[in-house]
């Protein structure tokens, strides 16, 4: 029978056990339905989530809600929004109980002595000419300004279509300040114009990540079959969807057979009642879905199929890592 | 299955045709071989396996002893008690 240790050598091995061991349960919490900016294809506004409940606002109730998270298994809290940092408190009551990962514009500074360690994933859509155009002003120089040489932060560049052969430009200011750089694709929610992606383009781009991840090492998290997964939505054979989706909320989640999926996996709205669908818009198609953490989640949970040959498992691993990374698990 | 008890290899039986283990079958099945680290099982795999045992051996097995299960000498150990009380 095919088991870790027949497909890897030492050298793997000591990886597949550094990651193995980690048992990550992750849930996604609306911090606020409110925002500093208003972008093109933020799902969040784009699909009415900002409206589907009203958020709490007594933080003791957030300390309560993270206790019963905390209860229910959850080890690793991924703050979204709106925007988490226009109610820093909120954060802190997570970051306080459990290993907690806020994404933020980066236009409000996360103060470091409150949050030392925290890990701050910034949202980045390009140049400064897509940032004004998609999100109505240049977005970077306010949040380079904030976290230069921040070894916790990370910026999560959002490629678009019009970006194809220009991502260099934008991985080179980021090395520049000293922060690290992770990939992910838009998705167009709102249909604006030049911005929903053909195959060839897709092609294009993974070879363009595949290049960029090879030149700027220090910079760079990712994986070469992250971008495979992530360009072409398949996966040993298999599409990505809504029957293959492992980021759907554990408790609305009547899918029959049930896939492979994030085990109490939950999308919490900020009245810290509702349940979204999933880590994403309820109104995105998923065949065409570019979320970048659901696709990685698809290969992490897809284990026991990846052990089919060392290189599969080879793939897993890497994979695995990269999200260990982003989320501080494993040192960069 | 190397000394493997009448119980292990039913266990290992219903392990097998559950999770899909195609390259596997009980009589060689390792009963020490960790579930989850070797073999890549994950919780819904043993979920499902733990819901199989208890309608085959009419037995209760909490939630929170899951974690413990990680070996088919460790499932048929913990069956084999709840079968003597």
């Amino acid at each position: 029978m095919i088991t870790a240790r027949s497909l890897l050598d030492d050298a793997w091995y000591e990886r597949y056990r550094r990651i193995s061991a980690l048992n990550i349960r992750s849930s996604i919490y609306d911090v606020t339905d409110r925002c500093n900016l208003r972008c093109k294809g933020c799902f969040f506004f784009s699909s009415g989530e900002h409206q589907v409940a009203k958020q709490e606002p007594d933080v003791d109730e957030w300390k309560g809600f993270i206790e019963r998270e905390k209860e229910r298994g959850v080890n690793l809290a991924i703050l979204i929004g709106g925007e988490p940092t226009l109610y820093l408190d909120r954060v802190a009551a997570f970051y306080e109980r459990l290993p907690t990962f806020c994404a933020t514009n980066g236009q409000i500074k996360v103060p470091r002595e409150r949050f030392p360690d925290m890990m701050v994933g910034i949202s980045l859509w390009g140049t400064p000419d897509d940032e004004k155009q998609l999100r109505g002003k240049d977005t970077f120089a306010v949040s380079a300004a904030n976290y230069t040489g921040d070894p916790y932060t990370y910026y999560l560049l959002t490629i678009t279509p019009t970006q194809i052969g220009r991502v260099e430009e934008t991985v080179r200011r980021i090395r520049d300040i000293g922060v690290k750089v992770h990939f992910q694709l838009l998705s167009n929610d709102e249909g604006a114009d030049g911005f929903s992606w053909d195959d060839t383009q897709l092609t294009e781009l993974r070879h363009e990540m595949d290049d960029l991840l090879e030149r700027y090492r220090d910079t760079v998290i990712s994986s070469r079959y992250y971008h495979e997964i992530v360009t072409t939505g398949r996966m040993l054979g298999r599409c990505f969807g809504w029957e293959e989706c492992p980021s759907v909320s554990e408790p609305v989640d009547d899918r029959s057979p049930q896939p492979k999926r994030l085990i109490h996996f939950i999308r919490w709205a900020s009245d810290l009642h509702t349940i979204h669908r999933c880590c994403t818009s309820a109104t995105r198609d998923c065949a065409t879905c570019k979320d970048g953490a659901a696709h990685m989640s698809w290969v992490m949970v897809n284990k026991r199929a990846h052990m089919r040959s060392t290189e599969d498992f080879q793939h897993w691993i890497e994979v695995y890592e990269m999200f260990a990374k982003l989320y501080r698990f494993i040192p960069w | 299955m190397s000394n493997a008890t009448d119980l292990e290899l039913k266990i290992a039986e219903i392990l097998i045709r559950e999770t899909r283990l195609e390259d596997a079958t009980a009589e060689t099945f390792d009963p020490d071989v960790d579930l989850i680290e070797e073999v890549g099982l994950d919780s819904m795999d043993l979920t499902t396996v733990v819901l199989v045992l208890q309608d085959e051996f009419k037995i209760q097995i909490p939630e929170d002893e899951y974690p413990k299960l990680t070996t088919v000498r460790k499932i048929a150990a913990y069956v084999q008690a709840q079968l003597r009380t």
